[in-house]
């Protein structure tokens, strides 16, 4: 069992909902972004997605983009964000980490070297957004082979012909994107995505966290209700990016974890 | 069955790949879109009504078929072999773009598809996608890097006049991949009424294919031509390369043509360096995924795409199609890179000599013919694409040639 498993397994046998933030590795610096993860699991998050930053994030809005840009701009790299895992994981050894991203560094790295360091570094799944199913041999079904969980997003557009094809090969859970659009973009509307989670879950025993458009604790709280728990990126990244410290985005990331769980 | 398995004619496979290259990179809410765009282009493929359609459009609104044109004096005052222009620079807005956009807008209106997104770098592909939005009345949002919105203002303002939204792109570094980044982001909010016309051959899945397949009327025309012309076909046929549509319009219909040998030119910018002023995804790069491909990259050693450098806007990406990528790595054709400073040089000498102003992109074509022309015999036929014409550029020109234009902006607009 993954620590994203044992983490879930957890989370139902106490009838908890999933809180899951998001956060930027390397923005706007090593120390800076490891501090704040390092804050996330007493602030209440369940399971962290660590962002691993690309020049051309193509499914991100302008939020997660500048950041990834300003954590490139300082140096930040593969080997560093595996570094920053490590660190984090002296710490901690049970807060499991998802490392979310785009495909190109992982394949520039050669996919078995990086799935070795990673899951050495303690990384437990992965979210590779330009990987659909029918991309499946290039790292989805390695990952699997070497024990990491390879999450799946779904979408509006993932129809019920398509949806056991996109349910095949996930494990740990599966991330359903509220909306049609790029990160940090309008709300969702929980009356919207009640129906969409009940569909997949039918189709499916893996825990469905909603993620995209999630800003609030009122939201957090709303959205998680109708799903497994959910997920908030932008709106952690945007409050980091103000120029507030560390303590305060995680005061704010505590009232957006208190709102999934109060779900 | 031999000549079948042996064909460089048949790609790509079920998963839209060309070797290793090309492929399905993309987030999954365009996933269902990509799919059922291609489900129906396989549809309209055979479909003879759509292509009644194309040829009368390409006949009557585009001016084809495009002239084939002896280049005499050019050949003379190179002394070598005899060089050949396929005149594409002729179409209505100016370049090969329109072929692939009018194919790409007749299947989005049998989609039902109301709004049409565009990525353009020079403008040329923004202006034949705004022309053909306002044809058939459909909206035309055009994403462009703010940088070469700045450097291509009399196309920009083409577009608008045509009725198209031009929206400057800012989000990375405001180049050209990062305005497809954005048209990507566009589609995927805009998934239900809006069609991505992408203009060259790369891309997710089938756009690689479906934009040869649109453009490589080039080449189908180019052979009827050149037997005509000369009872063979030509020895050498050339084409620059930015993401490497024109160039695959005219290579497609003669990869099996085994004695036909396939030059593409890359933007060599400053020189093919460490520095990476160049835009040579062939020459200078290595194997990565973009856009919805996999393909040649320029990349930094953690797999960071970098930005491409190249005199010409419309050869200023770090990518290159993936069936080039494929043609390169198996050898039917060859890769070569001309530098800013080359292709300048053959654009002054296609003006002196031959009455044509060429736009920068051939004008890289046009160079690597003038480096392997006068080695070559009288009877060796060499044919260059001649992809667009250089009204738009007389500005870099000139300034590169150190003319003062100030005070004649817009006036010398066509």
């Amino acid at each position: 069992m993954t620590r994203i498993e044992s983490t879930f397994a957890q989370l139902a046998k106490e009838e908890k909902k999933a809180f899951v933030a998001y956060i930027m590795a390397g923005d706007p610096d090593v120390d800076t972004s490891l501090e704040l993860m390092r804050g996330l699991p007493e602030a209440g998050v369940d399971v962290i997605e660590l962002g691993l930053p690309f020049t051309d994030p193509m499914a991100d809005g302008p939020t997660i983009q500048a950041a990834g840009q300003r954590a490139l701009e300082g140096g930040m790299t593969l080997d560093r964000t595996l570094q920053m895992v490590r660190d984090f994981r002296e710490g901690d050894d049970s807060t499991p980490i998802v490392l979310m991203g785009y495909y190109n560094p992982i394949y520039s790295r050669g996919v078995d070297r990086f799935l070795e360091q990673a899951k050495a570094a303690g990384i437990d799944g992965l979210i590779i957004v330009d990987l659909p199913p029918e991309e499946d041999d290039e790292l989805c079904i390695p990952a699997q082979k070497a024990g990491l969980n390879f999450i799946r997003l779904a979408t509006p557009t993932t129809d019920d012909k398509r949806l056991p094809r996109v349910l095949q090969n996930t494990s740990g859970f599966v991330y359903y994107v509220s909306i049609t659009g790029i990160t940090g973009s309008a709300a969702a509307e929980a009356g919207d995505v009640a129906p969409e989670v009940a569909r997949i879950k039918a189709a499916t025993d893996l825990p469905v966290i909603v993620g995209f458009g999630i800003r609030t604790r009122d939201s957090a709280q709303a959205i998680a209700g109708v799903a497994d728990g959910c997920v908030v990126g932008s709106a952690i990244v945007g409050d980091l990016a103000s120029g507030k410290p560390v303590e305060e985005v995680l005061g704010f990331v505590r009232a957006l974890a208190e709102g999934a769980h109060a779900a | 069955m031999d000549d079948l398995v042996n064909s460089f004619m048949t790609g790509p496979d079920e998963q839209g790949r060309f070797g290793i290259y090309g492929g399905r990179f993309v987030s999954e809410t365009l996933m269902p879109l990509i799919l059922e765009l291609q489900e129906q282009y396989e549809r309209a493929k055979t479909d003879q009504s759509f292509w009644d359609e194309m040829d009368y459009l390409w006949k009557h609104y585009v001016g084809r078929p495009s002239p084939l044109y002896h280049a005499e004096r050019l050949s003379e005052r190179l002394g070598g072999a005899k060089i050949y222009m396929k005149r594409d620079e002729l179409n209505h807005t100016g370049a090969h773009k329109i072929n692939n956009v009018l194919g790409q807008i007749i299947l989005a209106r049998r989609m039902g598809k109301t709004r049409i997104i565009a990525e353009t770098g020079a403008g040329q592909h923004g202006v034949a996608t705004a022309t053909v939005c306002a044809k058939f009345g459909l909206k035309c949002v055009v994403y462009m890097g703010a940088h070469d919105v700045e450097r291509q203002q009399p196309n920009v303002f083409r577009m608008k006049l045509l009725g198209a939204e031009v929206v400057p792109v800012t989000s990375g570094r405001g180049t050209l991949k990062d305005a497809m980044n954005d048209a990507l982001r566009d589609w995927v909010t805009n998934v239900r009424d809006t069609f991505y016309c992408i203009g060259t051959v790369a891309g997710p899945h089938p756009y690689p294919a479906m934009v040869r397949d649109f453009q490589s009327i080039i080449g189908k025309e180019t052979r009827e031509q050149m037997e005509e012309a000369e009872g063979r076909l030509p020895d050498t046929i050339i084409a620059a390369i930015g993401g490497g549509s024109n160039a695959m319009g005219l290579f497609y219909p003669f990869l099996d043509d085994k004695e036909v040998s396939i030059i593409g030119v890359e933007a060599g910018g400053k020189g093919v360096n460490d520095k990476m002023e160049h835009c040579a995804s062939l020459t200078g790069g290595r194997p990565g995924v973009l856009h919805g491909n996999r393909t040649y990259l320029l990349q930094d050693d953690d797999g960071q795409i970098l930005e491409g450098f190249s005199i010409s806007a419309g050869l200023d990406y770090p990518g290159i199609g993936p069936e080039h990528s494929w043609l390169h790595d198996t050898g039917r054709a060859q890769y070569v890179s001309i530098t800013d400073a080359e292709a300048l040089e053959a654009f002054q000498l296609c003006c002196e000599t031959e009455g044509i102003i060429p736009a920068l992109e051939p004008s890289h074509a046009l160079a690597h013919v003038m480096k392997i022309a006068p080695q070559l015999p009288a009877d060796h036929i060499i044919c260059m694409n001649m992809c667009g014409r250089g009204d738009k550029d007389i500005y870099t020109v000139a300034k590169h040639l150190g003319a003062d234009m100030t005070g004649t902006e817009g006036r010398e607009m066509d």
